[in-house]
């Protein structure tokens, strides 16, 4: 019977060192994957984590997949440092691209200057929209947010999808799902020629530095780490705990919101069926991969860009399958969490009889929750 | 390098040096290269899974003349020209964007890569590089509304469509054609699914359309979820995109199968003649894009006779549906006798034929 038994004091230097040392032996696991399938495993390698960002081109790609999953992540790591499960980023993010669609659509024969920051605002009010159920929903009925959220992501998805097939549909576009395409007023200025590196990325950026400053400098953002640490200190110290939940989820939110719009005003410039191909869910294991923390969350928004186009890449270069990208998602988040649960945990071989193993499930469980917080 | 390239690579060498001429005759054997890009898995036995085999067919074809790669499960958004435009770099000489989301990627790319040749199929917008194709899936269709309706004993024909774009809706009015002609006492009953591929929505579909009577069920979506609701329910189907009798054997009728080979083939070979010229392609039984792998021996011979007949007529251009006089089904009079409709009007079509009890959906 394997047993696992506190270690006591937790380690701040291993709690870092934890997803370096998953994104290690992610890459070992794939070197054996890669020598088994006969695939030269260097090659391999250099051609998944290298050869997608070799040139100028490709920084800039790396750019452009990570702006939505940083906007995204970097939100949650606010939440989740409360302890509020937000799993709706996807449809936070579905709704910012919509609303920004409906705006965008309004003003396809006007090239004014005010017409983009309108999209974007309405961007954002579809996400705060979206997140601000949720967040009713949690503080006057006390609603399970993992729940509700989740829920609400196919909701969104299908809104999208009926006004896509409905209302906003492209008059001109023989009824397939798209809409007209934006004006160019209504399109994120490139910030870099000849790349789709957009104004969504500076936003993100300014995103990220914002919420450090909130997190470590604010009075706010100590309210909302000690609610996360611990609910009842919260209450006893004065904080209005709604206000906060509120603050928190309308907060990440609007930043899906903004990660939508941005999807829709930028590289693609038009309504179409499929915006996101999951960054929202992509991006609750950036946040926990960085450590709810601004700085792991920038490495950890680029690592998991990086997998997306690699696997792209290994597509193309090696004819290797596509699972292969889900299959290093999924080992590097299986890493990471092993990796914080030894970090946390020894094991101790026991003789204990099977009585007890209900109660090693369930240490195990606590393990892994609490690592993750 | 591969080691029959190497033979080859020395084989020129030395003939060159021994006739004197440099290394261009090397030169021309390097294969040239096709990408691919797929908006499914190439196991989803459907759409994507027809332009695999298309690929397939064009390598078996070429052999080492040719180099194909694809990237498969590729999003219709911000992605796909990320994919396409890496393809375009890696060299690759004709470039197949196969799903209609593609289309503005692969508008944007094709006028950064003036020199590499675009196929986008199903979509309407053309450049001097950027072509598109479609197959005339109706032709198939027309085949399987006749057989349809000889089969049906409640005469109540069921339809799934998936969204209501001009395809479809040439579709499902030249079903009603064939009801129409072959059967007028059999109804045509149209359910909107809003996907080409949930094998749980289409299930769904099929078994209300059979609880209100249907017995032939048609289906325009990709998953063979109708076919096996058809098989358990001793009612009959029509496969569609690839063959799909082995779904149920006792309910599949035929399966009204888009070849993409021939097409792949035709347009490679025209690369390396270097006579590819951007056109919107739209191909049918003639040419081989679309094909009836054989009928189920259930039909009686006489049904099955008819319908290779219809075949053979659709392939000499004696049997075409879209003959007026056709009214529209609140009566108008839409193609007047004597006249046909084009493709190019086909391709916009968006009123129902005369006999379909339904709207089109908004």
């Amino acid at each position: 019977m394997i047993k696992l038994e506190p270690r006591g004091e937790r380690s701040r230097l291993m709690s870092w060192l934890s997803p370096i040392l998953a994104a290690l032996l992610t890459m070992l696991t794939g070197l054996v994957l890669f020598t088994l399938l006969g695939v030269d495993p260097w090659q391999a390698l250099t051609t998944i984590l290298y050869k997608p960002i070799a040139d100028t081109y490709g920084l800039a790609e790396l750019a452009v997949k990570a702006t939505p999953i940083l906007l995204c992540a970097i939100g949650l790591s606010v939440v989740f440092k409360a302890q509020i499960w937000n799993i709706g980023a996807e449809g936070q993010l579905l709704m910012g691209g919509l609303f920004g669609s409906y705006m965008a659509l309004q003003f396809l024969d006007n090239d004014s200057g005010y017409v983009l920051p309108m999209v974007l605002l309405a961007g954002v009010a579809g996400g705060l929209f979206w997140a601000g159920i949720a967040a009713i929903l949690k503080v006057q009925f006390n609603t399970n947010e993992i729940l509700t959220t989740i829920m609400m992501n196919y909701i969104a998805l299908n809104i999208l999808l009926w006004a896509v097939h409905g209302p906003l549909k492209d008059p001109e576009g023989f009824n397939f799902p798209e809409s007209a395409m934006f004006s160019q007023s209504a399109i994120l200025p490139v910030l870099i020629d000849d790349t789709r590196v957009h104004f969504g990325l500076a936003l993100a950026l300014l995103a990220v530095v914002a919420i450090w400053v909130l997190m470590s400098r604010s009075f706010v953002g100590f309210q909302i780490r000690v609610l996360g640490l611990d609910r009842s200190a919260a209450r006893l110290s004065g904080f209005r705990e709604k206000r906060l939940i509120y603050f928190a989820l309308l907060l990440s939110g609007g930043l899906a919101g903004l990660a939508g719009v941005g999807e829709v005003a930028g590289p693609i410039g038009q309504l179409i069926p499929s915006i996101s191909p999951g960054y929202g869910y992509a991006a609750i294991i950036v946040a926990f991969l960085g450590r709810l923390h601004p700085l792991g969350i920038v490495l950890a928004t680029l690592l998991m860009a990086l997998l997306y186009m690699g696997g792209e890449m290994a597509q193309i270069e090696l004819g290797l399958p596509l699972a292969l990208t889900s299959l290093f998602q999924g080992l590097l988040l299986f890493y990471l969490l092993a990796c914080d649960v030894l970090i946390g945990f020894r094991l101790r071989l026991t003789t204990s009889k099977p009585a007890t193993a209900p109660a090693a499930a369930v240490a195990t469980d606590t393990a892994v929750i609490e690592a993750r917080g | 390098m591969k080691r029959r390239q190497f033979h080859k690579l020395l084989a020129g060498v030395v003939a060159g040096a021994m006739l004197g001429l440099s290394v261009p005759a090397v030169h021309a054997e390097e294969p040239l290269k096709v990408g691919f890009v797929y908006v499914g898995p190439i196991g989803d036995h459907g759409w994507s899974y027809q332009h695999d085999q298309g690929r397939l067919s064009a390598e078996a074809h070429f052999g080492d003349k040719i180099k194909t790669t694809y990237v498969e499960n590729v999003a219709e958004g911000a992605d796909a020209e990320r994919v396409i435009r890496n393809l375009a770099k890696a060299g690759n000489d004709i470039i197949f964007t196969t799903s209609f989301g593609f289309m503005n990627p692969t508008v944007k790319v094709a006028k950064q890569f003036p020199n590499v040749k675009f196929e986008h199929a199903t979509g309407y917008k053309l450049s001097d590089n950027l072509g598109t194709y479609v197959s005339k899936t109706y032709e198939g269709r027309y085949v399987a509304g006749y057989v349809a309706s000889q089969m049906t004993k409640t005469n109540k024909i069921g339809y799934i469509a998936s969204f209501p774009i001009p395809e479809v809706i040439r579709d499902i009015n030249t079903v009603q054609l064939a009801l129409a002609k072959y059967n007028p006492n059999a109804e045509l009953k149209i359910v909107w699914v809003n996907t080409w591929f949930d094998p749980g929505k289409e299930a769904d579909a099929a078994n209300a359309m059979m609880d209100q009577g249907v017995d032939v069920i048609l289906q325009h979506t990709d998953s063979p979820a109708a076919m096996q609701a058809a098989e358990r329910r001793g009612a009959f189907a029509v496969g569609q995109a690839s063959d799909m009798t082995h779904f149920g054997p006792k309910a599949h009728l035929l399966s009204v199968v888009d070849e993409w080979g021939p097409h792949y083939i035709n347009r490679i070979q025209a690369v390396m003649d270097g006579s590819w010229k951007s056109s919107a392609m739209v191909e049918g039984m003639k040419e081989g894009a679309i094909v009836i792998p054989g009928f189920n021996e259930s039909i009686p011979a006489d049904v099955t006779a008819k319908a290779k007949e219809l075949i053979a007529g659709i392939k000499d251009g004696s049997v075409y549906p879209f003959t007026g006089p056709l009214k529209d089904n609140k009566g108008e009079m839409k193609v007047p006798e004597g006249t046909k409709l084009t493709f190019a009007d086909l391709e916009k079509m968006d009123w129902y034929v005369e006999g379909i009890k339904a709207e089109i959906p908004k």
